[in-house]
């Protein structure tokens, strides 16, 4: 299976997302610039981290009108499986292949840190190797990440499960004290309805490797190779 | 241009009698501008080259040194590192100045060849007490987050202190480091004859005009404004240069190229044709512009941001160009490569100026007076027996961890991204971060140190002190101290008194370097350090880096488990002078600075090091401001995951328990190990003749420390991390 890494200009986890495909999980990868189109041959694609377009208006605000971006929702469209990290998630908000939007943090600081979040929906193609319920150590590193949708959003998005992911204490425990960013509900990650595009704010491919002293985010790639083969 | 114009160009009356004499007739305005940036102390070190020769430039690994930054050969493998300040930009317009300076430094990584893999910031300010001063902290802190963090280079080390002597003039020193392979380097040359001059990256405006010569080069008077001259950043745009310039190296192409910054066009064009020994014909209509009717002498001196100037091979222009385009950023051919060894910038076509580039780059050199400051006897006298011992030391203990110089730096580091790159395995907040290698065994340690109270009572030693305890910070983190870049920033150097700090560091870092057998790589001067409020204590900032051998034997500062038996390397003597501790409990910035003992410092370090890379040791951290007790306390608290109490009760010194607990005597390590390895660390102390005693052991919810049987302090760890831990939040935010 092929993973492919979109480049936006500014983008800047774009080849910590390439090294971890390669390197650690050992898959296929190539870089697609944000200006080509071909994502045939593609198994899922990655947006990653970064400042696109120097995020000069609003998050993910220009990224959503580049060329690849349509590749990206006719991708998705037809089930392609879609991972989209920190500016990635921002990008797929504005692009509408989420919903919802996000806001700056509370505490209106960038945080770069490690949190922890707890495993909500194990049933997807990204987490299917995770427990319900597990708590998993992974950084984040962003300024907007304050996710919010309205109150009939928010009620979809618990009634069909789409909650990836929530800020919790090393325990376990979601409370406003272990939301670091203000995020409604403490989401960190959702999916979309058919299950196959998913927004989060932990960097994964930060914690892949023990090198880094944590590998709690490497099976989300590995969850999605899984789901993948077994697919086939 | 007016009769005497050069004068508010920043040049003295005997310099522009040195350029008729060169130019054998009246300079043109542009030539003038040229030469008044090219010769400033910033660009040119007319006032402090001499000094800056007699520092080392060989050591332990081969050096790279010549280039706008310098480097070590470490396997085939090029580590290129420099330190630069962007004080006075930073004063004048804290998150501009700040991001800028981030921004330059980065480039002169690049520029190399080099990919920058991490940022460090050594930040100094006036108190937090003064809301000015709090104001241009926090713009120092979001320039360099705003910089950095889009530019996705890891910030990951660095310092703040906080002594009234920066008010008025803080202190923003960025360091960058950056690798390549060593057959993809570049140099800042222009070669070959015929070759295109391509100016690529941003467009040219007004912004930063002076900012070398009038900004940098001149200390603060009453009333000046003086914003214009400092430049607007723009990350976005770097992070495109980066790829662009990385990948356009990588084609084989480039034959030169230099980051403009400083003196921009100016100092590019004269630069790299005197480092080619061959001359440059530029055309200024070429140069890609921001702003209407810009006159040639503003092109000549603007300092706008995220440009470089590239010798192309001839032939080559298209394929060069298109890389750049492919970014979204400018390129276009500007000049080309000549042999008359005369930078010649046309307008049009017609002349606005033609010197040889030899005399712009060698700008002359002045040997300036130096006199030992008077007040110094007053400032070294002490008597350590007037100075009453406190009556609480649990409450001393508890003030010190809060003083912001020694608090908890999390609200800073926080704000940066420290983990873009996927390379840092010691996060910020340990003794040194720690960059893996990716694809080696090895990892790289990198820190920036100076108490420059240290500098202020004895430049000498206090320099020394920089060098050897950035030197511990990495053996600590289980690298071996490798090279360094210093960033030496002082006041008016056309003061003796201020030169005679200047001279004293210098001879300071050569020796503790040789001592050391590091070389100085690369490095920056800032003087003019001064404004009506103050001038700044001597601050010869050093940036250090390590090698780690295996990157599974790094090591960090915090206790890992309980236990664990504490050890003490090195010695503790009765000294108070120049502490921390002076300075907040008894307000007195006085007395002798600690002693220094490069041989002792030796044997400490060699024994510490070869017990991590052993893997005996589970912790290490050097003993610095604030003394052993503060050491002790961050042992216990600096993971606020795993907090680990001690007791520590077996120091017996015969000394007094204040200067014990918080004096701040030199090349001491705390180490703690499992009780099976405390005789193997034993034997390895004995052997490098290191000073090595076992003074506690790891566990329980308390710091307990003894001096001989008394007891003098009992803290819950509860109480030491509220203090540390929160102290710089609720300074700045409360």
């Amino acid at each position: 299976m092929k993973f492919g890494v979109v480049v936006f200009p500014g983008s800047n986890c774009d080849k910590d997302c390439f090294y971890v495909i390669k390197d650690v999980l050992k898959q296929p990868v190539k870089y697609i610039w944000h200006q080509d189109t071909e994502l045939k041959r593609l198994d899922c694609v990655i947006l990653p981290g970064g400042f696109s377009y120097g995020d000069y208006l609003r998050t993910g605000a220009i990224a959503r009108f580049s060329p690849v971006m349509k590749s990206v929702a006719a991708f998705a469209a037809k089930g392609g499986t879609v991972i989209g990290i920190c500016n990635g998630f921002q990008i797929l908000l504005e692009a509408g292949l989420l919903p919802g939007v996000m806001l700056r943090n509370a505490g209106l600081h960038f945080i770069c840190r490690h949190i922890y979040i707890k495993a909500q929906n194990t049933r997807t193609r990204f987490t299917n190797l995770y427990r319900e319920g597990q708590v998993l150590n992974i950084p984040i590193a962003h300024n907007e990440g304050n996710y919010y949708i309205d109150s009939d959003g928010l009620k979809e998005l618990k009634d069909n499960d789409q909650v990836a992911f929530r800020y919790c204490s090393a325990a376990g425990v979601v409370d406003g004290s272990a939301n670091p960013n203000g995020a409604l509900d403490n989401i960190a990650g959702i999916i979309n309805k058919k299950g196959n595009v998913l927004g989060m704010m932990p960097h994964p491919e930060r914690s892949s490797e023990t090198d880094l002293g944590l590998r709690d985010g490497y099976f989300i790639f590995e969850s999605i190779v899984k789901w993948l083969e077994v697919k086939r | 241009m007016k009769p005497g114009a050069y004068r508010s160009l920043g040049l003295s009356d005997q310099e522009y009698r040195h350029i008729l004499k060169i130019l054998k007739r009246k300079p043109s305005d542009t030539e003038l501008a040229m030469f008044s940036v090219e010769w400033s102390e910033h660009c040119g070190y007319p006032r402090s080259r001499k000094w800056l020769k007699i520092l080392p430039k060989t050591g332990k690994y081969k050096t790279l040194i010549g280039e706008d930054a310098g480097g070590i050969i470490v396997d085939g493998l090029a580590i290129i590192f420099k330190m630069e300040s962007h004080n006075h930009p930073s004063q004048v317009e804290p998150k501009q100045g700040a991001a800028t300076g981030v921004g330059g430094i980065i480039r002169d990584i690049f520029t190399a060849g080099a990919r920058p893999i991490a940022l460090l910031d050594s930040l100094r300010f006036g108190p937090l007490t003064q809301t000015y001063n709090k104001y241009i902290f926090r713009g120092v802190i979001e320039g360099i987050q705003f910089y950095g963090n889009c530019v996705g280079v890891p910030t990951v080390g660095g310092e703040i202190y906080f002594d009234k002597s920066y008010t008025g003039n803080c202190l923003v020193n960025a360091m960058c480091i950056g690798i390549a392979k060593q057959t993809e380097l570049v140099r800042a040359r222009a070669v070959g004859l015929g070759n295109s001059i391509m100016y690529v990256g941003s467009s040219t405006g007004r912004d930063g005009i002076g900012g070398c010569s009038i900004l940098a080069s001149h200390e603060f008077k009453e009333g000046e404004e003086k914003r214009p001259t400092v430049q607007i950043g723009d990350p976005f745009t770097e992070k495109c240069l980066i790829e662009a310039t990385l990948e356009a190296i990588n084609t084989g192409y480039v034959a030169g190229i230099k980051d403009m910054g400083a003196a921009g066009l100016t100092c590019c064009t004269s630069e790299m044709a005197s480092a080619g020994n061959s001359g440059m014909d530029v055309e200024l209509q070429a140069v890609p512009r921001r702003e209407e009717n810009m006159e040639p002498w503003e092109l000549m001196m603007s300092e706008s941001q995220e440009r470089m100037l590239v010798c192309v091979k001839k032939g080559k222009e298209e394929q060069v160009k298109k890389i750049f385009l492919k970014w979204g950023l400018c390129a276009s051919v500007i000049g080309k490569v000549t042999n008359d060894k005369s930078v010649t910038i046309r307008d049009n076509g017609k002349i606005v100026a033609r010197i040889k580039a030899h005399s712009l780059t060698r700008a002359p050199v002045y040997d300036m007076p130096y006199k030992k400051p008077a007040h110094l006897k007053e400032a070294t006298k002490f008597a350590l027996k007037n100075i009453p011992e406190p009556k609480d030391y649990n409450k001393a203990l508890l003030k010190l961890l809060a003083v912001p110089s020694i608090a908890n730096k999390a609200w800073v580091y926080e704000q940066y991204d420290h983990m873009v790159q996927v390379n840092t395995i010691v996060l910020p907040g340990s003794d040194a971060a720690v960059l893996r290698l990716k694809g080696t065994d090895k990892a790289i340690a990198a820190t920036t140190d100076c108490n420059s109270r240290y500098c202020f009572l004895d430049p000498y030693k206090g320099a020394q002190i920089a060098i050897a305890e950035a030197a511990r910070n990495l053996v600590c983190s289980g690298a071996r101290p490798a090279a360094v870049t210093d960033c030496l920033n002082f006041g008016n150097p056309e003061k003796p008194e201020s030169f005679w700090y200047f001279k004293n560091c210098i001879e300071g870092i050569r020796d503790a370097c040789k001592s050391f057998n590091v070389a100085v790589v690369s490095g920056n001067v800032s003087l003019y350090n001064e404004s009506p409020q103050s001038s700044i204590n001597p601050t010869p900032t050093i940036g250090m880096i390590g090698i780690v051998n295996h990157v599974d034997r790094v090591c960090t500062q915090n206790f890992k488990q309980s236990g664990d038996m504490v050890i003490l390397l090195g010695r503790s003597k009765e000294e108070l002078g120049a502490s921390e501790y002076l300075a907040e409990a008894h307000n007195m910035i006085k007395g002798s600075v600690p002693h220094i003992d490069l041989k002792l410092e030796q044997a400490v370090q060699k024994a510490a090091l070869e017990a991590i890379e052993k893997g005996l040791v589970n912790s290490a951290h050097d003993c610095s401001e604030g003394g052993l007790a503060v050491a002790l306390a961050e042992c216990c608290i600096s993971n606020k995951n795993k907090i680990i109490g001690a007791n520590i009760d077996n120091l017996d010194y015969n000394i007094r328990s204040d200067a014990l607990f918080f004096g701040e005597s030199q090349s001491r390590i705390i180490i703690s190990c499992d009780k099976a390895s405390v005789e193997k660390i034993r034997k390895i102390a004995l052997k490098f003749k290191a000073p090595f005693r076992v003074i506690g052991k790891t566990g329980g919810q308390v710091l307990r420390i003894l001096n001989g049987a008394k007891e003098l302090i009992c803290l819950p760890l509860e109480d030491l991390y509220e203090e540390w831990g929160g102290s710089l939040k609720r300074k700045i935010e409360g």
